[in-house]
């Protein structure tokens, strides 16, 4: 993959001093570029460019602004593809098992698969030298994601990996404390996956007879009204422009 | 003489000083703090689930109800993220409308955290002095959007609605005399310009009395001064932005150092502490509310010198006017599609982050080409600024904790989301 670090002008769009420290320190890893922004590096490599970038000479990336987990067996998936026109309305674009209207009993299981199902990106910034810098991690498992924790690298990641773990379930191996953050108490499931339903699982309760708060299952419906679209006429735009 | 052992103390949800729902597991030795564990997400709405079965305009609504305290300040970030990947222009007019009322917004939050701050640890009438400035504000959005609170005013492309002619007022009733009306509506009887450029007249007279009932008193400086703080260094590794980190003496501001909008045309300085400490961190927002009113004061000159549009005319994105859709057809495929179905986004990944009176609110945008964000995720910036809670109140007694929950900014709609 070495071949493709020559865009690297095109990608940093004339930060001669990421061009350098990326000549200079990354030429023994496999990365590339996914957007004029973002590097992939591989998973094993992670910890090791991490701690590069937010401790060298060149362009200090002191904090880690965010950590964003993604999921993306739904990538790319419309609801909409009807070709012909009829009486049924809206109605022909909806299917049960879209994202969004399934409930926890008829999610699919059946993914689209994309070559890696979960990845992470963690968003640098530099203070001194005011960049920014995404790095995005593929994770190789599917079924256990896992990925080495970057607390060590820097503190402000505590939070975002047990969000990221409670979310979607990335294990962060070496985390001191990695309990779920953001969800309840005994929580089961993983609710930003693509394969949790919009409506939950549970729903809490006061029961008057048992006095006390009880789960019960969903008594909500799943109700999307507008179906996923993908059109191009975005790209038809750049044709005429 | 008995041994004292550490124990375990709950602080929390239902604690006034906790600012909504937060739950503290404190480990105390007598009254000193060793470890401190917030227990968040009692305020957990999936607001980032719910957006991913939207379309891109109708969870506008939704980031107002992030941060409730700064409600035009999120939807700037999440407005910003659209146009980004849409690669299209916001009229010049609109851009100073948005950084308007992001400065507006930061005094209401400001206003808000000075309030909610000094009433935790002591001191009441604050509350109510920042309490009657606040007032006028919510009515400038109302005036805008017709909500006090959550605006749903900015559109990607633009905000919603021009800024209105007229004022509303108020009306006699068997509680106000007519003489009390007329002085209530002396500065309302122009536009909401003219309304908004009175405020800012009075606003510095009103921060100098904040500041006499603060800044040199005796009770506030022992609540505060060397009370949590946040090194350079630590306050880099911990992901501090925003007055947090200014406070902590980095002069670091997105709307100097990565201006979006118009800021690059506005004249206005950044506030920075020395020893990050909470007394600095109050130093710096007070100065903050002075520059924001210097910012606003530029905006008016410059929407009462110049008049445009206030919404992009991509009408792809934007609805077609009323008149539009009655005569031409094209207008009227535009608006039932953008009504029905949205907009398609191009697929990429984009993040945008706006100066929010809290810090650094970023929105990361991932998009499939569909007319629903594959992922949103809001990076708030309470976030990591309660996880560093626990580091900021070890070795602090236990009222200190309040005071450096204050100091955060806390508000648990961004946190939890």
């Amino acid at each position: 993959m070495n071949n493709q670090n020559k865009n690297i002008n095109k990608n940093f769009s004339g930060n001669t001093k990421l061009e350098k420290l990326f000549e200079e320190k990354f030429c023994s890893f496999d990365y590339f570029f996914e957007n004029n922004n973002t590097v992939i590096f591989d998973e094993s490599d992670s910890i090791k460019v991490l701690t590069i970038l937010q401790d060298n000479s060149l362009v200090k990336f002191e904090i880690l602004i965010d950590l964003i987990a993604i999921d993306y067996s739904d990538y790319e998936v419309s609801e909409w593809n009807t070709k012909n026109a009829n009486n049924l309305g809206y109605s022909r674009g909806i299917k049960k098992d879209s994202s969004g209207r399934y409930t926890y009993e008829t999610a699919k299981k059946n993914f689209n698969q994309p070559k890696h199902r979960f990845s992470v990106i963690y968003n640098l910034l530099s203070v001194t030298s005011n960049t920014r810098l995404n790095v995005k991690v593929y994770c190789k498992n599917d079924e256990n994601p896992t990925l080495p924790s970057v607390t060590s690298i820097w503190s402000s990641a505590n939070w975002y990996e047990r969000e990221a773990y409670d979310l979607f379930g990335i294990i962060f191996s070496n985390h001191p404390d990695l309990r779920r953050l953001l969800t309840d108490y005994g929580f089961i499931g993983y609710p930003l996956r693509k394969d949790f339903p919009l409506i939950g699982n549970v729903e809490v309760n006061y029961d008057l007879k048992k006095e006390r708060v009880i789960y019960q299952p969903v008594t909500i419906k799943p109700r999307v009204l507008i179906p996923k679209v993908i059109r191009d006429t975005n790209k038809e735009d750049d044709k005429n422009a | 003489m008995p041994d004292i052992k550490s124990f375990t103390m709950n602080f929390g949800p239902q604690h006034p000083s906790a600012h909504g729902v937060l739950r503290l597991i404190l480990e105390l030795e007598g009254e000193v703090i060793v470890r401190a564990d917030p227990h968040v997400g009692l305020l957990h709405r999936g607001t980032e689930k719910l957006a991913e079965s939207k379309p891109y305009n109708q969870s506008i609504g939704y980031m107002d109800r992030l941060d409730y305290v700064s409600m035009m300040s999120n939807e700037h970030a999440y407005v910003l993220s659209i146009e980004k990947l849409l690669n299209i222009d916001v009229p010049i007019r609109a851009q100073y409308i948005r950084v308007m009322f992001d400065e507006i917004t930061r005094i209401l939050n400001h206003l808000l955290w000075l309030g909610a701050h000094a009433l935790d640890i002591g001191a009441m009438s604050v509350f109510l002095y920042a309490f009657r400035e606040r007032e006028d504000l919510m009515d400038c959005y109302e005036a805008v959007s017709g909500t006090r609170m959550h605006a749903t005013y900015y559109r990607p492309g633009g905000v919603a609605k021009d800024l209105p002619h007229i004022m509303p007022k108020y009306e006699q009733s068997k509680w106000k005399s007519k003489k009390d009306i007329d002085k209530l509506n002396e500065a309302r009887e122009g536009s909401l310009l003219d309304f908004i450029e009175d405020f800012t007249n009075r606003f510095p007279k009103c921060i100098d009395e904040y500041e006499t009932l603060l800044t040199d008193n005796r009770i506030w400086k022992q609540r505060t001064v060397d009370i949590g703080i946040v090194s350079k260094e630590r306050a880099l590794q911990l992901g501090f932005s925003g007055p947090m980190l200014r406070g902590s003496g980095i002069a670091w501001d997105l709307r100097k150092k990565q201006p979006y909008e118009t800021y690059k045309s506005l004249d206005f300085d950044i506030p920075v502490g020395t020893n990050g400490d909470c007394y600095d961190r109050y130093l710096v927002r007070i100065e903050e509310m002075r520059q924001s009113n210097k910012i606003i004061k530029q905006c008016i000159d410059w929407l009462k010198k110049n008049d445009g549009d206030f919404l992009s005319d991509n009408n792809k994105i934007t609805p077609p006017s009323r008149s539009e859709v009655k005569e031409d057809m094209e207008s009227l495929i535009y608006h039932f599609k953008l009504f029905t179905e949205g907009y398609c986004i191009p697929k990429g990944e984009v993040y945008c982050a706006v100066e929010h009176p809290k810090g650094e609110f970023g929105v990361t945008l991932i998009s499939d080409g569909s007319n629903k964000p594959y992922r949103l995720k809001m990076r708030a910036p309470g976030f990591p600024h309660l996880a560093a809670l626990n580091e900021m109140v070890s070795g602090h007694m236990i009222s200190d904790v309040v005071a450096v929950i204050g100091t955060q900014d806390i508000v648990f709609g961004e946190i939890d989301r």
